[in-house]
């Protein structure tokens, strides 16, 4: 038995009940008697979320202390205009702080092993800690073994940015030192990688950049996958007004090797030279979901019902990091949806009773072609009991019919309430 | 006799198999938690999209019965009506008419 108490929380996490009585509207009452803890590692679009709904759910019968490691939330979705000169780091990030109103215990730390025997984490920081449930949010990592020479050394210099942080502000350096004339290779892996229009949106706020500011200089996107994965047409109808001579697309073109030192990417047909190198490795389910990697070594298996691990029973997995079902994205809008049907499963079975039959989710994914004009993708699933697999409701979902400034407007909006229905 | 208690027990486990199926006592609540990705949590927006709490419930039903069948033009709500049934959609409409 850990010798950890709640004292020692409300120390660690700073802010404790002092923050929760002042907050009035938005607090959970504290039960009397708690149902059982439930430990969420990782607080992005997943676990940010499944945190706060399960509090707000079980009316504060169920304990969530939640395992962050960095101080504070910083958005994938958006960051592209933080490259393209339009938004900025502090736009794209935000405090944890709102989730301990719902009397969600925020700590940072970072999780140094699994113990599902005894159902125990074990954390860098503080003691051990145990759980009923667990919901494992980790995201994903980098295979950069697959692609030759990008090693630690190399990725100094040939950045992803992938995740965003302090990788999204260093290639938005590298863009702002480049020369006028200059080449900006992007490289796009074999799709399932997290954000499949990510790639594209990224590509037309660079070259939005360049079309201002370096009018001479090239965006190469370089993309394993045969065509555009997400809004194609819409994509290259913006490309072809927009950014028409900045922007070249080659469809079948894996990077296969890298030299940051010749400033050079491999395909299986060229070497091709490079100003600024962003090259997107192949991904796979984040480190600390290790353990329940099942699927093709790279995705974690769940049931739809509850997003229950397949590999370990009582462990829930969250977003990218699971394999995802037909024509469902690995996006943040997707981690937030997956998160609510885990919250609902998590109270139901801690209560001692079954998890909805029928779980429904959404996604959309709007994605800036300029400062202000945007395109959407968006779909509804269901779960169908007979594949036991959520599946797009037929007829639903589908792309805009033109990119627009008043998407621009739901972009925006999108990112407004979606932080606000995650972080409090 | 036998024939009766096995009729009996075969009733039994039909029954028992509805329960087992059973349905969601909060599907209204799960159902509105996949428009909050984009209307914030109870359907108080904060900017872009509209705020949908504490409007009238009927209102509510009616405005998504209509995106649905693309009498009411949009740019996204026609597409994602499309996946919810006419029951759900008016349960999502009394969940958020119920928001303060």
């Amino acid at each position: 038995m850990s010798k950890f108490t709640r004292r020692d929380f409300l120390k660690l996490t700073a802010a404790g009940a002092s923050s929760a009585a002042l907050a009035g509207c938005a607090t959970v009452p504290e039960a009397s008697k708690p149902v059982g803890r439930v430990i969420v590692i990782g607080a992005g679009y997943g676990g940010a979320t499944a945190a706060k709904y399960i509090r707000m759910w079980s009316q504060g019968a169920i304990e969530v202390f939640l395992i962050e490691r960095n101080a504070e939330f910083i958005s994938c979705p958006i960051s592209n205009l933080v490259l393209g000169g339009y938004r900025t780091m502090a736009d794209i990030t935000h405090s944890y702080q709102k989730l301990r109103d719902y009397g969600v215990q925020v700590i940072r730390d970072e999780v140094t092993g699994i113990g599902l025997d005894k159902k125990r984490v074990s954390l860098r920081r503080i003691e051990d800690l145990s759980y009923d449930r667990l919901v494992v949010s980790p995201g994903v990592d980098f295979m950069h073994d697959a692609i030759q020479g990008y090693s630690a050394e190399a990725q100094k210099t040939i950045l992803h940015s992938w995740k965003a942080g302090p990788e999204t502000i260093t290639l938005r350096k590298q863009l702002e030192g480049m020369r006028d004339g200059g080449v900006y290779v992007l490289s796009v892996p074999l799709a399932p990688y997290r954000c499949p229009p990510g790639p594209y949106e990224r590509a037309s706020q660079v070259a939005s950049y360049f079309k201002q500011a370096k009018p001479r200089s090239k965006v190469l996107i370089l993309d394993a996958n045969p065509d555009v994965t997400s809004k194609g047409p819409l994509f290259k109808a913006a490309w072809n007004t927009l950014y028409k001579g900045i922007i070249e697309y080659r469809g079948n073109a894996a990077v296969t090797a890298v030299d940051a030192k010749a400033m050079t990417v491999k395909t299986d047909f060229d070497t091709i030279k490079g100003d600024v190198l962003n090259v997107v490795p192949p991904q796979r389910a984040g480190d600390v979901a290790k353990p329940f990697i099942n699927a093709n070594n790279r995705w974690c298996a769940i049931d739809w019902l509850s997003m229950e691990s397949t590999a370990a029973k009582g462990v829930h997995i969250l977003g990218d990091a699971t394999l995802s079902a037909p024509l469902m994205p690995k996006s943040g809008h997707m981690a937030n949806q997956h998160a609510k049907l885990a919250a609902a499963a998590i109270v139901e079975l801690m209560n001692g009773r079954e998890p909805s039959p029928t779980p429904l989710v959404n996604n959309t994914c709007y994605s800036f072609v300029s400062d202000k004009e945007v395109i959407h993708v968006a779909s509804v699933h269901t779960y169908d009991p007979k594949d036991k697999v959520l599946k797009v409701v037929p007829g639903s979902g589908g792309v805009s019919s033109q990119r627009s400034e008043i998407e621009g407007v739901y972009g925006w909006g999108w990112a407004q309430n979606i932080w606000a229905d995650m972080l409090g | 006799m036998r024939f009766q208690f096995v009729l009996a027990t075969l009733l039994m486990a039909c029954s028992l198999s509805v329960i087992a199926q059973g349905t969601d006592p909060n599907l209204a609540r799960n159902l509105a938690a996949t428009c909050a990705n984009c209307h914030n949590t109870t359907g108080r927006s904060l900017t872009g999209m509209p705020e949908i709490a504490g409007r009238s419930k009927e209102s509510l039903a009616s405005t998504l019965k209509e995106f649905k069948g693309g009498q009411r033009p949009a740019t996204i709500m026609h597409q994602i009506a499309k996946g919810y049934t006419d029951g759900q959609l008016e349960l999502i409409a009394a969940y958020f008419a119920a928001q303060k």
